[in-house]
């Protein structure tokens, strides 16, 4: 008995189906499981003890619901801005680092990589204190030497969103830089050269060769960043200390469904939270990958 | 080697070499600048942080050892919270590289029936963002008992996507002639994946280790879902906690949040090519 189990499962035909199965299992119990859980509950009342099938109702509550419509918008532009400031700005920085008239390359890329080294906790806890209200925080100071009167940064809703923002350049540009640097070390030096034959400018080699030769490397950062965007949840916890921000000027898509979810134990409103932001970061990253034609070109 | 030297007939300009240098180092200071401000702040009294923020300035007066005896002092659980986060991180590491090494080599290694439409599963992971699913995960945890356990933080992510993608993809790369030099020899398919496959996969492990290293480290949410109990708690939970009301204490957050950055600091200074390695090898192929 015990001889047959072991030749089935030595077997080079039956081998391969025993290495996924860690996979396998794992993705059942944790992403298929949760995935139809989550779908099913978005359509039910959860109730101690009993669930109360409800139909649509959480979704057309969830359509009523100015704070979510809030956190919508909140994760929207966050997502927006970050593609804005976390894709040109990378891109540039890497391809001065790349170039032969910089020196100390290795010193810069390190230097720039230190943000991201620190937690979400750490970096937030950081940033909310060198942006708090007194007059002699370290944001406050610096703007006083130029004149300006010193702001309550995180109760602001523009102001509140100017620290997301700095606190998201601030860990990633290194990253995305890292990103772009090993996208331009696939370009071939030979293009430079005949651009150099052809008597093409830097603006020219930049704008012809580098930006689209880069192309899988922009396409990689725009998938991660409109998912990582939508779904920003943590910073504006840091940052507000917990889920309350006021007037909710920090509310994510996330931080609603963790609000609804866990703080006020109303799992079925908030697995229909969950469902419209699966919606939303599928549907924009579709249809930004077949803007970027990703799918025409299989290779 | 640099490719930059293949044509270095013209000379680099000088100025503008210095006016990049400049440029960069204006960028890096601004950049480091939140950990200075975060070192020194290590010598303030917490109370100051409160009233004045966090900012670059230190006199003679305010200036205090308190915190960093404060740390070292037992009296608070930060020790507690810095070795738990020490072995949740290597259990999570050593669990997730060895389960994620173990499935990548399925997929790089055998044709079988509907292994494209596994593996299109575990791309699909890589496209939820995990924040949609952890309410009903959360409720999985508490199901199978799990919760407040290391257990329930590292097994729902053990088969780690983005780890698999990345050992298959370096595996793609070795020659599967040593597989059928193995079987010639008479090992068995798992003898060959432990005796002859895993020696030539170190240089993968030490990138995709530092990386999962450096995200268990940090992690913050699933852990604070799962994690109960004060004496359970990692290091991000229990400073997280030191900013509530309840548990007030900027003289330990301050200090503590700079002490918990070293371990990753320190792996960083020796192991910097990795970092960038395990970072950067989801987009390389695109």
């Amino acid at each position: 008995m015990i001889k047959t189990l072991k030749r089935f499962l030595y077997n080079q035909k039956i081998a391969p189906y025993i290495f996924i199965l860690p996979f396998v299992l794992i993705f059942c119990v944790f992403f298929i499981y949760p995935m139809i859980y989550t779908i099913i509950m978005s359509f039910q009342k959860i109730l101690p003890g009993e669930n109360q099938f409800i139909g649509f109702s959480n979704y057309s509550k969830l359509f009523r619901d100015s704070v979510f419509f809030k956190a919508v918008a909140n994760s929207f532009v966050y997502m927006v801005l970050t593609l804005v400031l976390l894709i040109p700005f990378p891109m540039l920085f890497a391809c001065m680092i790349n170039s032969r008239t910089m020196a100390a390359k290795e010193f810069f890329k390190s230097v720039f990589f230190l943000p991201a080294l620190t937690s979400v906790v750490v970096a937030g806890t950081i940033f909310r204190l060198a942006f708090s209200e007194s007059d002699s925080s370290l944001m406050n100071q610096f703007i006083q030497m130029f004149g300006f009167a010193p702001i309550k940064w995180l109760k602001m809703r523009e102001t509140g969103f100017a620290v997301l923002l700095l606190l998201a350049c601030w860990r990633w540009t290194g990253v995305n830089m890292l990103y772009f640097l090993s996208g331009l070390k696939n370009i071939p030096e030979e293009l430079y050269e005949s651009a150099d034959i052809d008597g093409a400018n830097s603006w020219a080699k930049f704008a012809k060769i580098t930006v689209p030769m880069l192309k899988p490397t922009i396409i990689y950062v725009m998938t991660i960043s409109v998912y990582a965007g939508l779904a920003m949840f943590t910073e504006s916890y840091m940052l507000w200390g917990g889920n309350n921000s006021p007037q909710n000027i920090g509310i994510t898509i996330v931080g609603y469904l963790y609000r609804q979810g866990i703080e006020k134990n109303n799992m079925g409103y908030a697995s229909a939270v969950g469902i419209v932001l699966l919606a939303l970061a599928m549907v924009l990253n579709l249809t930004q990958l077949k803007i970027n034609g990703l799918f025409k070109k299989e290779d | 080697m640099p490719k930059e030297n293949i044509n270095s007939g013209r000379k680099p300009n000088m100025a503008l070499r210095i006016i990049m240098i400049v440029f960069f180092s204006i960028i890096g200071i601004v950049l480091v600048l939140p950990f200075i401000c975060n070192f020194v702040s290590t010598f303030k009294p917490g109370n100051e942080l409160i009233r004045h923020g966090l900012n670059l300035e230190i006199s003679s007066e305010n200036f205090t050892l308190a915190n960093w005896k404060y740390l070292f002092g037992g009296t608070t659980s930060y020790f507690t919270w810095f070795s738990n986060s020490m072995l949740l991180t290597v259990l999570q590491v050593v669990f997730t590289l060895a389960i994620s090494a173990f499935v990548g080599y399925g997929f790089a290694m055998y044709d079988f029936k509907g292994k494209n439409a596994i593996f299109i599963c575990v791309l699909l992971i890589m496209m939820v963002p995990f924040e949609i699913l952890m309410l009903p995960m959360y409720m999985q945890i508490i199901n199978m008992k799990l919760v407040n356990s290391f257990a329930g933080i590292i097994l729902p992510f053990v088969a780690n996507a983005s780890s698999i993608f990345f050992f298959r993809q370096y595996l793609l790369g070795i020659p599967k002639s040593i597989i059928d030099a193995g079987r010639v020899d008479g090992a068995s398919e798992y003898g060959i994946f432990f005796k002859l496959i895993l020696p030539v996969m170190k240089p993968s492990f030490a990138a995709m280790g530092i990386l999962n290293t450096m995200g268990a480290w940090n992690n913050f949410l699933w852990p604070m879902l799962v994690l109960r109990d004060e004496s359970k708690f990692t290091l991000p939970i229990g400073l997280n906690t030191l900013l509530t009301p309840y548990g007030n204490n900027y003289d330990l957050l301050i200090v503590g949040s700079f002490f918990s950055i070293l371990p990753i600091f320190i792996l960083f200074l020796f192991f910097q090519r990795y970092f960038i390695e395990g970072m950067t090898a989801g987009a390389v192929k695109g």
